[in-house]
């Protein structure tokens, strides 16, 4: 959607982008680079000043709930105290240093993190390419089909995927097929990544680690399904009522080959650069998800550290979802402007 | 969102007298507004989903009359704990032996209340921002620009966590929380919509009269971009009402109110899924399903409407 949004400012300033001639691709991702690294910037600044704008005591915060001895209470504060500089230095090692601890693991936030990746990138690069295929598939069909049963089928059961948090169908796919209610039988496991005491790196584990899998890539796919189809749907719609179209047909193509060799490439355009725009959804979606099936990765560890709170684990975490997301819609730009020249004019 | 289609018709009016000019006007709006309520009607979806807005919505103004808030209270709950759903407790109960369905129609106000007031937070920064940065082509439009991109780019969840935890678990912060975070989207449409409108003749010919930066904006841009922002604003509670279920359900939310999204967190933190007690999970869930789809339906049938492209003759 907000690629489309976004047309018209593009179009507004032109002229001074076109006095720089056809600027070409290089241009165009020097550009798109800086303006990312500035974002970058922005978020590492307001992430900072965040934790340092609230209100009460900051000590309070940090050790909610928990007792903490004097010198330890001292030795916070003293850090409170130093000058800003200071603390924005530490602040910016905070992920890549061996020195500062995570309050709930007493482990550095690095290490603890340094864990947690992987679970999450195989969930959600299950997951998402699922999901952008099925999505894909379903969206061009109901474009082609539009009106018709499948497409009203298809339409309303995407609207409703997109209406639900996608939690909650995870803790319904897991009552119904793990715990088992009425007829089905529990056959997927409660949670984790693998059964206890499996190799991970045998044939057993490797369908051990597909068994645990598979509810909480069901419960993603499902969930991000939706908005692929949706605007696969909208772009492939608007499209087919261009004249290169009636001109294909009228060459005498068939339905099939006007549609896989002219309308969708020109349609998959938004919906790629929605792949990747998406991470955002994405990471929100595995926040909740991962904490559902006990799946140890990092949505899981910012869901422990919001209950405690963790507060250098939350910054740190938060800091990394924001250089994926930040990296991502770089990507995206990039992307699009390799494929469409129109872009980067 | 052709810029150049669908200027308003500008009646030579100027020898008319004030006050039928002001009847024409009238006219027109009435006639505008029946032809806006026909298009509304004619999608079936759309009005599906007014309809079950407007049954929530009783339900929630009526929720003291319908169940009394004693039934609420955990130290008079007259249910076992996670009792299955039979003549006396049609919804089954809660791990206190609360009636489901009393906490889910209570429920139904917290969750449309926060949805409804982030959302008008959101849409009154998105559409101030929009404007603005449209409208001021010097440092300070670019600033705008810049950090609605920046905004648009942070993740939505984590910041709303990060600024949930610094700010205290409330009903207030969650409302702030996500009207601060979901404005970027609504901007960046607004932004769109007042370009197109500025590069129209008229507002040309308000700037020569000598009309100021207040008068075009408040004047000429906001009334053109209005139904933009509305079809955007339904869309937005539905986004806002998933994002008050996913705040609570991570316990960011306010301790001591039921909302749909405190009701699922209490399900997962005291073990329905492992007892099997379906029937906890499923009426919130429900009825957020059926609150956020109904907005998105409603949202989609006005874009239908107010879309000049897609307007069949």
């Amino acid at each position: 959607m907000s690629v489309l949004a976004a047309d018209p400012v593009v179009a507004a300033d032109t002229p001074r982008r076109q006095r720089r001639g056809q600027g070409g691709l290089g241009w165009y991702a020097l550009s798109r680079t800086l303006s990312a690294a500035a974002t970058l910037v922005f978020v590492v600044v307001f992430n900072f000043f965040l934790f340092r704008v609230l209100p009460g005591d900051p000590i309070a915060l940090y050790t909610r709930g928990r007792n903490v001895d004097r010198e330890r209470l001292a030795e916070l504060r003293r850090a409170l105290n130093r000058p800003l500089t200071e603390q924005f230095w530490s602040y910016i090692q905070n992920p890549f240093s061996q020195a500062i601890d995570s309050t709930r693991f007493s482990r550095p936030v690095w290490d603890v993190i340094g864990d947690r990746v992987w679970p999450t990138l195989l969930l959600l690069g299950v997951s998402t390419s699922l999901a952008a295929g099925i999505g894909i598939w379903l969206g061009i069909r109901s474009a082609w089909e539009r009106g018709r049963r499948f497409d009203r089928v298809s339409t309303g059961v995407t609207l409703t995927l997109y209406a639900m948090p996608e939690f909650w169908l995870g803790m319904l796919l897991l009552i119904v097929l793990s715990t088992g209610v009425g007829f089905f039988p529990g056959i997927f496991p409660s949670g984790g990544v693998s059964s206890p005491g499996i190799d991970v790196f045998s044939i057993a584990g490797v369908l051990d680690l597909a068994w645990h899998l598979a509810l909480p890539a069901l419960t993603l796919t499902l969930a991000y399904l939706a908005e692929y189809s949706l605007v696969m749907r909208s772009s492939l719609v608007d499209e087919m009522s261009q004249d290169y179209l009636t001109t294909a047909r009228a060459k005498g193509l068939t339905d099939r080959l006007v549609r896989r060799r002219h309308a969708v490439p020109n349609a998959m355009l938004p919906t790629i650069s929605l792949i990747f725009l998406n991470i955002g959804f994405v990471v929100s979606g595995a926040i909740t998800v991962e904490t559902v099936f006990s799946w140890p990765g990092l949505g899981q560890l910012s869901y422990e550290a919001i209950r405690g709170p963790d507060v250098a684990l939350l910054q740190a975490i938060f800091l990394l979802f924001s250089l994926a997301v930040v990296v991502a819609n770089l990507l995206a730009d990039l992307l699009v402007a390799a494929m469409d020249p129109r872009v980067r004019q | 969102m052709s810029r150049a289609g669908g200027s308003p018709e500008m009646s030579p009016s100027g020898s008319l007298g004030g006050r039928s000019q002001r009847t024409l006007a009238r006219t027109r709006r009435r006639a505008s507004r029946r032809r806006f309520l026909a298009g509304f009607l004619a999608q079936r979806s759309g009005v599906a989903g007014l309809a079950v807005l407007g049954l929530f919505a009783v339900l929630a103004l009526l929720a003291p009359l319908l169940f009394d808030s004693s039934q609420l209270d955990v130290t008079r709950a007259t249910g076992a704990g996670l009792e299955a759903p039979s003549g006396e407790f049609w919804l089954g109960t809660d791990e206190n032996g609360r009636p489901v369905l009393a906490l889910v129609v209570w429920g139904a106000r917290v969750s449309l209340v926060v949805g409804l007031t982030a959302t008008l937070i959101s849409m009154v920064i998105g559409t101030l921002v929009g404007i603005g940065s449209a409208h001021f082509r010097g440092w300070f439009g670019g600033l705008l620009e810049r950090i609605t991109d920046w905004f648009l780019v942070i993740p939505f969840l984590p910041l709303a966590i990060v600024l949930a935890t610094v700010l205290g678990q409330s009903l207030v912060t969650i409302i702030a929380v996500i009207g601060l975070t979901s404005w970027p989207g609504t901007a960046r449409l607004v932004r769109a919509q007042t370009l197109a409108v500025e590069a129209r003749p008229y507002l040309e010919r308000a700037k020569v009269l000598g009309g100021g930066d207040w008068h075009q904006m408040t004047r000429h841009v906001l009334p053109n971009v209005m139904p933009l922002v509305l079809a955007n604003t339904t869309l937005t509670v539905a986004i806002a009402i998933l994002s008050e279920t996913t705040l609570s359900f991570l316990g960011l939310g306010d301790p001591f109110r039921i909302s749909w999204g405190t009701m699922l967190d209490n399900a997962f933190s005291n073990g329905a899924i492992s007892s099997g007690a379906w029937w906890y999970l499923l009426s919130p869930g429900l009825c957020v399903v059926a609150v956020v789809l109904a907005f998105t339906l409603v949202g989609r049938a006005l874009e239908v409407v107010l879309d000049p492209r897609r307007t069949s003759s």
